[in-house]
């Protein structure tokens, strides 16, 4: 015998997709400035007019095209070592884009596997589980990844695995909640009764139906993953040189920002702002449309 | 009453415990600890010294013990670059941290309060609008391109502000706003919020029927019972401003406990890093446990609940 999950917040699932775009207050503009980061990120080799990590100190600090000493083969001018900042730009957008999703998965599935379980079995799992995401809470989000960088030491790879550790307890926290409540119900009351075991009711019957609130938690989450990378980056423990990640680039900027070289810091930072704002525009808009229960957060 | 502080306090105390385990078995478990406890380039015997002095030779629950007793006497290691405790060397950047962080916590009461007010009052007018712009872009922008925009325009196209330093009031404005502003947006949400809810109680509607002049009902019926979870997360805001400066701190190189923490790294001076996350989440423990108990203190139905 099967039984059927309703998932909580079917109203907008299902909707035609053309109905979809119609939505009141869709974020249209948001959802554009992902997917042309997205779309810069994946063809970065076929965009970047020149190669992002060499360059020629006889062309360094160049302005961009349209001030004074600009050129058109270089749009948004050079930076200390002469690299082309467009270039940089683009393939940062690469990187921030693997790091940001990557981290969210981790974070996600480490999240919502542990509130799932705390969530349906109580008892000591339960207690084990809410007391390390306690304790987690309790170290500032930053500081605490910078601590685990010092220890396993900057790259790309490792950045990831940081921010899923650090960010994991949001998600254990938001679906233990819903999981409490939907065991309430009598869905998951008669999967007990036909004979399902534990792992079959969190699998098969609790899962499908918290994906909704992980969904908006990741939007809302990947803002959050993009500025602590590029905070991490910043200090000199993120994504390692000579790699052209925005908050890197910022870093490297700084130095000649008290002589008014102003796009090296400006410009990756207008990048990082539009991609944050942008995911968490859409974050706040599914979370109002898809899912009620998570408007108080 | 007491019963529930005894068993909040055995709650906290459970959570330093575990985030002294937390940190002690990150620590070991990711590679040899020596290489990040000893200095970069110390002699081969200099590293066998350090793993006996350290115990490092010894059993995990041996090495716990030892680690633990240590910090029950405020005994975090020394720095290897300034070579003093690390304890000392926290307690002497807290007065800076304290003051950039009380600043930047008066901004952003002065800025998140009234503005959360105007926008609970005038729900979708043209400050709640203005609010919900000035919040998302105070959560949603990095501190430290705020900080460096902010040095760009009032440092060295205008020249009014030093970009950095500390010493006098004009070092404090822009890293206080910089840290305060995400701190704004917080408290603005909230204050919206909690307006909102206080608004549509009854005692309000009495004080409205009574012919109360509104500027009254909202200045001070509702303002009180409104701002006590605004005033509650400011308390641990606070605190939390602390341990998160580090990038503002950095940007303005104001000497406060963020620019230690950065110091450490750069410097990889792992006992800085190590003492400062410790502290840090020791503090932010304790402050939990004292909001806790202040608010069963004040609403008796928290500590009858549970």
């Amino acid at each position: 015998m099967t039984i059927t999950t309703p998932p909580i917040a079917a109203a907008a699932a299902e909707l035609p997709p053309a109905a979809f775009w119609r939505l009141k207050g869709f974020p249209l503009i948001p959802v554009l400035i992902l997917l042309f980061i997205a779309f810069v990120a994946v063809f970065a080799d076929v965009l970047a007019p020149y190669d992002p990590q060499v360059g020629s100190l006889a062309r360094r600090f160049r302005p961009p095209a349209w001030q004074d000493g600009g050129s058109m083969a270089y749009l948004l001018g050079t930076d200390h070592v002469g690299r082309d900042v467009l270039s940089r730009l683009i393939f940062g957008a690469r990187v921030s884009m693997i790091v940001g999703i990557t981290a969210v998965l981790v974070a996600g599935g480490i999240g919502t596997l542990l509130g799932i379980v705390s969530g349906y079995l109580g008892g000591w799992a339960d207690q084990v589980v809410m007391r390390i995401t306690d304790t987690w809470l309790a170290l500032p989000a930053l500081t605490f990844a910078i601590f685990l960088a010092a220890i396993v030491g900057p790259s790309e790879f490792n950045i990831i695995l940081i921010l899923g550790l650090v960010y994991w307890t949001r998600y254990a926290r938001v679906i233990r909640g819903e999981v409490l409540s939907l065991k309430q119900r009598e869905f998951v009351r008669l999967a007990i009764v036909a004979g399902c075991s534990s792992r079959v009711i969190m699998w098969r019957h609790i899962l499908p139906n918290v994906i909704n609130s992980a969904v908006v938690l990741a939007t809302l989450m990947l803002g959050v993953v993009i500025v602590t990378e590029a905070s991490l980056s910043f200090l000199g423990v993120g994504v390692p040189p000579p790699k052209p990640a925005w908050g890197l680039m910022m870093a490297d900027g700084k130095k000649g920002l008290m002589v008014g070289y102003w796009w090296l810091t400006v410009l990756p930072g207008i990048c990082i702002m539009l991609m944050v704002l942008s995911a968490n525009l859409l974050g706040d808009w599914l979370r109002v449309k898809l899912d009620p229960q998570l408007r108080q957060l | 009453m007491k019963q529930y502080i005894v068993r909040r306090a055995g709650y906290s105390l459970l959570s330093l415990f575990l985030l002294s385990l937390v940190i002690f078995l990150f620590v070991r478990v990711t590679g040899d600890p020596v290489s990040l406890l000893v200095e970069p380039g110390a002699s081969p015997e200099d590293i066998e010294n350090m793993r006996r002095q350290f115990g490092l030779d010894r059993p995990l629950w041996e090495q716990y013990w030892h680690f633990m007793a240590s910090l029950a006497v405020g005994d975090l290691g020394q720095s290897f670059y300034y070579r003093t405790p690390v304890f000392e060397l926290y307690f002497q950047r807290l007065p800076n941290s304290l003051l950039l962080a009380a600043v930047a916590m008066s901004l952003s009461l002065l800025i998140g309060i009234p503005s959360g007010i105007l926008a609970a009052v005038r729900v979708d007018g043209f400050w709640d609008s203005a609010g919900k712009i000035f919040a998302l872009l105070g959560l949603s922008l990095p501190s430290f391109w705020v900080g460096l925009v902010l040095i760009l325009f009032f440092s060295v196209y205008l020249g009014w502000l030093p970009s950095s330093g500390s010493g006098s009031t004009l070092h404090l404005l822009m890293p206080a706003f910089t840290l305060g502003w995400y701190f704004a947006a917080a408290h603005m949400r909230l204050t919206r919020s909690s307006m909102l809810e206080v608004l549509g109680s009854e005692y309000i509607k009495l004080a409205r029927l009574k012919g109360l002049p509104e500027a009254l009902v909202i200045g001070k019926h509702a303002l009180k019972n409104a701002l006590i979870p605004v005033i509650t997360l400011a308390g641990i805001n606070l605190v939390v401003m602390i341990n998160v400066a580090v990038v503002v701190e950095t940007v303005f190189a104001w000497p406060g406990i963020g620019r230690l923490l950065y110091e450490g790294i750069t410097f990889r001076d792992f006992p800085i890093v190590q003492g400062v996350v410790v502290i840090g989440g020791a503090m932010i423990v304790l402050v939990n446990l004292l909001v806790d108990i202040l608010y069963a203190l004040i609403d008796p139905r928290i500590r009858l609940e549970s």
